[in-house]
């Protein structure tokens, strides 16, 4: 299985390339067009702000790229907040890949943001990508801004309001939590990734 | 429901886990892979590296055991130490962790903190305090913890540079009551509480922890995100699947594994 790494400055890059490694996938780190369209599987993991990360991409002319993908693609925190229509972090247009406006989470006193933790997840669908994942199982969650729970949200997750923690539209799909460090849990929903028909 | 992370704590010198009491007096606690695995498999949440001498010594975080660290867990984990500029973080960052922390440089530049949220995002940023109270009663930061001979007191207010951190872009506020550290007789709650109540994101709680059962009072009375340990985890005293236990009994959500 060989799996691209779109290498677009995100700062996570490495433990989601050592997360694979740990499944035995064979993974390189790409910024090229057609290396990354070649890919049986396509990761965008991404850490930091969604502008700067769109500005990369446009940066690097992977744009038109990334919304050809028809492989399996996976997006990871940012990653997958970037597959959506707009975010509201620096007011910029994403990839729209999904129907859905990324928004800030609000912060009140008993509600930390950064929402940063371990959070449960609420299985909304049944679906391949969670596949040996419970409903209840804990993820680890580090972000500002989350996706609205819409018609291609597998599993939801709550920090004062509900979010989509992992989503799915054909071969397009994200999770907000970072599965490289979500232990067993993480581990399953990357291998699964692995395993979804191309 | 969001869980409170238990954290041990590694304090790094020349590339093996050392803790001191107070600050003072390293004892070799082993290797940094073996150490943070055996954690991993016990249930701790989150783990932080500090390389103490970093800061004091002038230099960086050693790539090396980050990589290898990052490469076998499956937990995030936070590094310190040293951290001065954005490439420092940005090293620290590829090599495969999850955070950086930054103590004394951004007490000598607080414009640090902004420029590292403005490269990573907050949430990559966690800003270390070390903090101690005063004759006068009010607590202050303290810079070049690592080397008791390097110390330095200075003149600003603990809750004053919580509360800037966190304009500037700190994601999380580590606070190291110093008063309280090694000495294992419980977490500092009144200054946990005094710095929650100003502390919009994550805060975590560092020094003093002895028992279990302080580290129920740290997330009941203080209502911290998380509490950090370092010697009572070597040491066996607490083990975290006991302590969690203990936790949930007592209504605290810890994460389930």
């Amino acid at each position: 299985m060989d799996v691209v790494l779109i290498d677009a400055g995100g700062a996570n890059i490495g433990s989601v390339r050592y997360a694979f490694e740990r499944l035995g996938a064979t993974v390189r780190f790409s910024a090229d067009a057609s290396e990354i369209a070649s890919a049986d599987r396509v990761v965008l993991p991404g850490v930091g702000a969604a502008a700067a990360g769109m500005a990369r991409l446009r940066e690097l002319g992977l744009v038109d790229c990334v919304r050809a993908l028809r492989q399996p693609l996976l997006g990871v925190c940012l990653g997958m907040q970037l597959l959506f229509e707009s975010s509201e972090e620096g007011a910029v247009e994403t990839l729209g890949l999904l129907p859905g406006r990324v928004r800030k989470l609000t912060p009140s006193p008993a509600l930390r943001v950064p929402h940063m933790g371990w959070n449960s997840l609420e299985t909304l669908r049944d679906d391949a990508l969670l596949a040996g994942i419970d409903s209840g199982a804990s993820a680890y969650f580090v972000h500002s801004y989350a996706a609205p729970v819409t018609d291609d949200t597998l599993a939801a997750c709550t920090h004062g309001a509900g979010f989509a923690a992992v989503v799915r539209r054909g071969n397009r799909m994200g999770a907000q939590f970072h599965p490289e460090r979500s232990a067993a849990v993480g581990a399953r929903l990357l291998e699964n990734f692995l395993k979804v028909p191309a | 429901m969001l869980s409170r992370r238990i954290i041990p704590c590694l304090d790094v010198r020349d590339g093996r886990v050392v803790k001191g009491v107070r600050f003072r007096d390293h004892v070799d606690m082993g290797d940094i892979v073996e150490l943070a695995l055996r954690y991993r498999d016990e249930g701790a949440d989150e783990l932080v590296f500090y390389d103490i001498t970093a800061s004091p010594e002038g230099r960086s975080v050693d790539r090396g055991w980050v990589e290898r660290v990052a490469r076998l867990i499956d937990i995030p984990f936070c590094v310190a130490g040293g951290i001065r500029t954005v490439e420092d973080a940005r090293t620290i960052l590829h090599a495969g962790a999850d955070k950086i922390s930054v103590n004394t440089p951004a007490l000598d530049r607080p414009a640090l903190i902004d420029e590292l949220a403005d490269a990573f995002g907050v949430q990559c940023v966690v800003v270390g305090i070390d903090s101690l109270r005063d004759e006068d009663g009010e607590w202050r930061v303290r810079q070049y913890t690592g080397d008791p001979a390097r110390t330095r007191a200075l003149a600003r207010r603990t809750l004053d540079w919580i509360a800037e951190a966190q304009d500037r872009g700190a994601g999380e506020i580590v606070l190291n009551c110093m008063g309280s550290d090694g000495v294992r007789a419980g977490y500092d709650l009144e200054q946990l509480a005094a710095a929650r109540a100003l502390c919009a994101v994550p805060l975590v709680a560092s020094g003093g922890a002895g028992e279990a059962a302080h580290f129920v009072d740290v997330f009941a009375k203080a209502d911290v995100d998380g509490a950090l340990a370092a010697s009572v985890f070597h040491s066996g005293e607490v083990r975290i699947p006991a302590l969690k236990q203990q936790l949930r009994e007592a209504g605290i959500e810890v994460r389930r594994d």
